[in-house]
């Protein structure tokens, strides 16, 4: 139906388009006007009048159109008598319903389902019915106005680019929504999980084990098993793990990418910097699923091997191999940011040293990098924040119990794992082990984006600096 | 210290600099070496599949249609007892227990191989033919070398029997190695020998496709209005701060959103590439628009002066002129974006496209996989033929990407005006 109407406006928008041309253009020449545009502008003008309003409405009706309905058939199943005790039944039972109306559902059919189905079928042909009216409405009401306008001789160039400036600011705030909607999605359920666990047993319990709290609905918890889940969902040991993790592949980042950034600005000839550069940088396209596949088969299992024959006992998901292989990503993050910041001190500060007599390693260690010890700064944390929102390397090396420990053989776990632990498969909407997950997502979104912040103002303080 | 010492010294400090910084290129180098290299070694042989060279005899009795029955008729036989009394002809057996044994070494898609060989030429009845029948995957791993055989028995897949069984196949050469078609058409299965990247790949497709329409426009159309028509205020301050943030937010954060917005909220199919690719869409958006507008700012202020200078409206300079040379950028930075958004992972999962799907999407409302999701999904099986499916979908995955990445190169090195 979507289609059919959408095909129906492109074809309306083109004749119109035409008709608007040729139009203006008869006018112009019969009564020897002078028009204030080209005559394709008003061929432009209709099209963007008679297109615009009613693809806005369509779009809108397509996204609320589902919901409606099934508030609107949920409540009049309920009024026939339909039991359901929360809203996972009753998400059930609509998918039965729809089922029905499309003759595919093969099972018991009672009486309150079919009467269901039958007012399901009339619901959704009235909507369909008001939505083509509707439609058809709007694109009367906006073409009559257009054509008047047109008629007038209006500034139709002016007019075209005043809408298209319209949708162009409209594009560049779908980045402000995109915002909007991570905060609201984040907040929504982070607010009904606090409102089950309390914040501070959240922050600074000791004690992760969301598993306790499966399929429970959070409406109906008992005074016992309020006690129980008080400290099942201790924050402390996540980002423990997640920084132990983050730090060990800054211990193999930060000195592989610094010296190699440094090598690249100063020492590097062209022709070694232009291969080099891109093939490190290669390191930063391969997809972390890739790394992770490669932690947990191969590199795992080798340091196991090994810990075996040193008589060791290292875990096969140590956090020494997550965090090696997640610091081999980073890598390029560093030595590119590090590259850039670097090529930009000026050179005067280099000749300075050179005249007074220090060597090239003198001057980098004692003039360039403290000259660029900002930028450097921020492209670490950058680095940083990278590593604690990495998710497919640990969810695949990593382990999945919440240990607190500060050895790196054995395994720990990070908030990444268990945002995705706790979501994958199916899912209890309502269960405080649900909601916990976006809770974790929104320290995640906090965490890395005071992080960003920082380095990014660090960054520009420094690039300000010597511009 | 003498001076002569000393500047010996220094001159020794800064050779070890120097070598610690080339060894730092080096060991860099190296991952990439290493991991490239274990990838390719572990994943080549899933390109090729074992196959057993069959003897198959078409008994009428058995089948119970004519030659030259039509295909609804052939679709309906039970080629299930011609597919086991060829098969035990494989290797003369001694009882039934051996014969159980003997029908283990061939995939679970033998029957059907056999029926599709018929679709081919009904005429088959009464005759006896040589068809190329799929292995199981304890005999593929053996016959590329992939498992050991002098494991003790009981912790080995095949039996000491079955080992007779191969040797005997290889020694009167029925055994060989083919083009492993079902890798690329068929979808996932939890056989290791019948799975295939089909599904993961249309999946992709879609998604990457859905992710292209909807990221492109609005990420050009944003570039532009930030970098020609904003004017400077706290809005436009905001929304490029908005953006750069954007742009940092780890992916798995997309992932919790399209989770509670486009699932929850709004009700769109689960596991789908049409979810994916609008979650896909929102998280490349900011990460287009950066190059995007880096490539309409290199475009030098005379172009837009010049156009401005004969009469042409602010929009005819951009859309006329600014825009059609800041197009080879624009395009260059899209699909780099892209090719990010194909190796992504993590919010793929959690809007559920780790579901078991064995038919291959029709359209991007079906449930589908992706390939990277497909490599998550098959390095977590315990079969030892998964790995080598995996590293041959990881080969796949990169091949994407490095061809991705060249076509950027290109369009950026071969059409980008220099403006000095």
């Amino acid at each position: 139906m979507n289609i059919v109407l959408i095909f129906l406006i492109t074809i309306f928008s083109v004749s119109l388009f035409f008709y608007g041309k040729s139009k203006t253009k008869t006018i112009s020449i019969k009564d020897d006007i002078k028009l204030n545009a080209l005559p394709k502008f008003y061929g432009y003008y209709l099209v963007l009048w008679c297109s615009i309003p009613a693809l806005v409405f369509l779009l809108v009706w397509s996204l609320f159109e589902p919901v409606i309905i099934k508030s609107i058939i949920i409540e009049t199943a309920a009024n026939q008598g339909a039991i359901f005790s929360d809203k996972n039944e009753a998400n059930l039972i609509y998918e039965k319903i729809k089922a029905i109306h499309l003759g595919t559902f093969f099972g018991d059919i009672d009486s309150i389902l079919k009467e269901s189905a039958l007012a399901y079928a009339k619901f959704i042909n009235l909507f369909t019915n008001s939505k083509v009216v509707l439609i058809f409405g709007i694109i009367i009401v906006s073409v009559i106005y257009s054509l008047k306008k047109i008629k007038n001789n209006n500034k139709a160039r002016d007019d075209v680019e005043v809408i298209l400036k319209g949708l162009l600011f409209v594009s560049s705030l779908i980045a402000i929504l995109t915002t909007l909607g991570i905060i609201f999605s984040l907040l929504f359920e982070s607010i009904k999980f606090f409102s089950v666990i309390n914040i501070f047993d959240y922050l600074f319990g000791t004690n992760w084990s969301p598993q306790r709290a499966f399929v429970r609905d959070a409406s109906s918890i008992t005074a016992a098993e309020f006690e129980e889940l008080k400290d099942a969902f201790g924050f402390i040991p996540l980002i423990a793990g997640t920084s132990f993790i983050a730090f060990i592949a800054m211990l193999v980042a930060v000195p592989i990418g610094l010296f190699s950034g440094i090598y690249m600005a100063e020492y590097a000839s062209i022709k070694v910097r232009r291969i080099s550069k891109p093939i490190i940088e290669i390191l930063a396209g391969i997809p972390t699923v890739v790394y992770g596949f490669f932690a947990a088969l191969t590199v795992g299992p080798f340091f196991r091997q090994v810990g075996e024959n040193l008589g060791l006992t290292v875990s096969s998901e140590s956090a020494l191999a997550a965090g090696l292989i997640m610091g081999i990503m980073i890598i390029p993050y560093v030595s590119s940011l590090s590259d850039d910041v670097i090529n930009s001190v000026p050179q005067s500060l280099r000749d300075g040293s050179y005249a007074v007599g220090a060597t090239k390693s003198e001057t980098i260690k004692q003039v360039v990098i403290p000259a660029a010890l900002p930028g450097i700064i921020g492209s670490v944390l950058l680095a940083v924040s990278r590593a604690i929102g990495e998710t497919m390397i640990v969810v695949m090396a990593a382990g999945l119990a919440a240990n607190l420990t500060i050895n790196p053989l054995e395994s720990t776990t990070t908030i990444t794992t268990q945002i995705v632990m706790i979501l994958v498969g199916d899912q209890e909407f309502d269960s405080p082990k649900t909601q916990s997950a976006f809770a974790l997502g929104l320290t995640l979104f906090i965490a890395t984006l005071i992080l960003n912040y920082i380095a990014q103002r660090a960054v520009k303080k420094y690039r300000e600096k010597y511009d | 210290m003498t001076k002569e010492e000393r500047l010996k010294k220094r001159h020794r400090a800064e050779k070890r600099f120097r070598f610690y910084g080339l060894t730092s290129i080096f060991v860099a180098l190296l991952f990439v070496v290493i991991l490239v290299q274990n990838i390719f070694s572990k994943g080549s042989s899933a390109f090729k599949k074992t196959v057993i060279t069959t003897e198959v005899f078409f008994d009428q009795e058995l089948l119970e249609i004519q030659n030259g029955a039509p295909q609804e008729e052939i679709m309906e036989a039970d080629f299930y007892d011609v597919m086991i009394e060829n098969l035990i002809k494989a290797y003369p057996a001694k009882d039934r227990d051996e014969e159980d044994e003997l029908l283990k070494l061939f995939s679970g898609d033998a029957e059907i191989e056999i029926k599709k060989a018929f679709l081919n030429d009904n005429n088959l009845i009464g005759k006896t033919i040589t068809l190329d029948l799929t292995a199981s995957d304890d005999i593929d791993q053996l016959h590329k070398g992939n498992y050991p055989r002098d494991l003790p028995e009981e912790r080995r897949r095949i039996s000491d029997f079955q080992l007779v069984i191969y040797d005997y196949f290889v020694e009167n050469k029925k055994i060989s190695k083919n083009f492993n078609n079902y890798f690329f058409n068929n979808g996932d299965s939890r056989d290791p020998e019948l799975a295939g990247i089909g599904g993961a790949l249309v999946g992709s497709f879609y998604s990457i496709l859905i992710c292209l329409l909807l990221a492109f426009p609005v990420a050009v159309l944003a570039s532009i209005y930030l970098e020609e028509f904003a004017p400077k205020n706290k809005i436009t301050d905001f929304i490029e701060i908005n953006i750069n943030n954007l742009a940092a937010v780890p992916s798995i954060v997309y992932g919790l959103l399209a989770l509670q917005i486009l699932l929850a909220t709004i009700q769109l199919p689960r596991s789908t590439p049409l979810v994916a690719g609008i979650t896909l869409a929102l998280m490349t958006l900011p990460r287009i628009i950066i190059p995007c507008r880096a490539s309409l700012k290199a475009v030098p202020p005379s172009i837009r002066e010049g156009a401005l200078a004969v009469g042409a409206s602010k929009f005819q300079s951009v859309f006329h002129h600014v825009v059609p040379l800041a197009l080879p950028g624009t395009l260059s930075g899209t699909i780099i974006g892209l090719a990010q958004a194909l190796g992504e992972t993590a919010p793929l999962i959690l809007i559920g496209m780790v579901a078991f799907v064995v038919d291959i999407p029709s359209s991007p409302v079906d449930p589908s996989s992706s390939l990277p999701v497909q490599v998550y999904l098959w390095s977590e099986s315990a079969e030892r033929g998964f790995v080598e499916k995996t590293s041959a979908t990881i080969m796949m995955l990169l091949s994407f990407l490095i061809v991705m990445n060249f076509i950027a190169v290109y369009l950026r090195q071969k059409f980008e005006k220099r403006w000095n």
